[in-house]
């Protein structure tokens, strides 16, 4: 690597340094715009302990869902979970832990924590079982509690195109927590469908300025559908 | 005669206005979008982080890349906008989606809601549920009156761990449209032929009953 040229040409160099115990936030929307290989790279090193920070976790046999089966994840903070027997199994035993938080906090916990503010006040959880014990503070007549923001020592991320720099540009709805998860993990490594020159990209453009990037990989991926609605044509 | 899940449909759909921009929860509120009056434009959006939802698409338009909130494979209508799920949750909790329509296991006179949990059954999560109801202004819960057993599910205090405490003013069940306000529920509509006693015998709820209910017309 020279410069601001972030490209590394394989997946072990993609998660090197990821250790026991570290904190992950994964960007993707069920199986949305999920960073598919940079997942299988931690089920191939084994990592265990792992606190995943991601809006949902997989589904049995693919995406976060691979991490369970060899019991990976000691912790989950998701906003919508249960859609793999594998994830109840362990819930239920005890031997997983989750923290439900709601979707639009769990995107701006990701957002302060890349843009430096520590914690913010929102009205979302106010009442609930989810403000319970946070600090209270009423502005204009309306209460909200305060959320912190949450860090992670990696983050791993699905762009569709980057140039080398990592200025990356999302495709359709698998953009999601994406962009907020580029930001919030002190080394953010993404993977994207096409790697190109800089100065290829429209400056006007891009999703996500490669300053939040520190390595990059070009993959191929399966994408697989959650849900397969279609109608008659 | 009870409300249709399509009938409880129609009636919310007559609560939209040309130039709304429209959340609709998983389930009954998703029929909605199937009523949207001719010559009316509306736009949906899914918290996924699109603005302008389309159909479901045909089989040559399958995009594993564009999916909507409840995991499905959607198309963009014309005019549409895709984003990320920081900037669609901005728009939720900062006002400015027009009218929001979801379900609900339990709501009470205070307008609290229960949506996500029930204790002893495996909790899945809030999804973007709170969110939405702490962001809204304009909210329509669209749910049955009662539960299966029997239950009434407009309730004086709900039971369920609340999606969002004191933030609900009307709900459309199977039987009656119903607005909440000072700590109480008004009857506003019945369905055709359900009697004003059957309503309030299935309210658990304080219920104001004015002297004329007007049945809701099809």
């Amino acid at each position: 690597m020279a410069g601001f040229d972030k490209v590394v040409n394989t997946y072990e160099e993609a998660m090197a340094g990821l250790e026991d115990g570290m904190t992950v936030i994964a960007g993707g929307f069920g199986i949305c715009g999920i960073p598919e290989n940079l997942i299988n790279q931690i089920k191939k090193m084994g990592t265990k302990e792992l606190t995943i920070i991601s809006n949902n976790c997989g589904i049995d046999g693919f995406g976060l869902g691979v991490l369970l089966e060899d019991r990976q994840i000691k912790k989950m903070v998701s906003s919508y979970v249960g859609e793999n027997k594998l994830f109840e199994e362990q819930l239920l035993s005890g031997q997983l832990e989750v923290e439900l938080t709601p979707q639009g906090t769990l995107a701006e916990k990701m957002r302060a924590a890349g843009a430096g503010i520590p914690a913010f006040y929102t009205a979302t959880g106010y009442g609930t079982d989810i403000g319970e014990g946070k600090d209270v503070r009423e502005f204009n007549g309306r209460k909200y509690i305060l959320e912190e923001s949450i860090q992670g020592d990696f983050s791993i991320v699905k762009a569709w195109k980057a140039d080398r720099y990592g200025n990356a540009i999302y495709r359709n709805t698998a953009m999601n927590f994406n962009p907020m998860a580029a930001t919030a993990g002190k080394i953010c490594v993404m993977e994207v469908e096409e790697i190109v020159e800089p100065g290829e990209l429209d400056p006007m453009y891009v999703h996500t300025p490669g300053i939040y990037v520190d390595r990059l990989i070009q993959g191929t991926f399966e994408k697989r559908i959650e849900k397969r609605t279609v109608r008659e044509g | 005669m009870a409300l249709s899940r399509d009938q409880m449909a129609i009636r919310v759909a007559r609560e939209l206005q040309d130039g709304y921009y429209v959340n609709l929860g998983i389930g009954i509120p998703t029929l909605v979008a199937n009523h949207v009056p001719e010559g009316m434009e509306v736009m949906l959006q899914s918290e996924n982080g699109l603005l302008g939802m389309g159909p479901f698409p045909t089989e040559d338009q399958i995009d594993p890349d564009l999916i909507n909130a409840g995991k499905q494979l959607v198309t963009t209508a014309k005019g549409a906008s895709i984003f990320s799920s920081a900037e669609s949750f901005a728009m939720i909790r900062g006002g400015h989606v027009d009218l929001t329509v979801l379900g609900a296991f339990e709501v009470d006179v205070n307008g609290s809601i229960a949506s996500w949990m029930i204790p002893g059954k495996l909790i899945k999560g809030m999804g973007g549920a709170m969110d939405l109801v702490a962001g809204a202004d304009n909210i329509i819960v669209l749910m049955t009156h009662a539960d299966k057993y029997g239950n009434s599910k407009l309730l004086p205090q709900c039971n369920l761990p609340l999606t969002g405490a004191g933030c609900i003013t009307q709900v459309l069940t199977d039987l009656a449209y119903v607005e909440i306000r000072d700590g109480k529920f008004h009857l506003v509509e019945r369905a055709p032929g359900v009697s004003v006693e059957e309503i309030v015998e299935k309210t658990a709820g304080e219920m104001v009953v004015p002297d004329h209910v007007p049945e809701i017309q099809f």
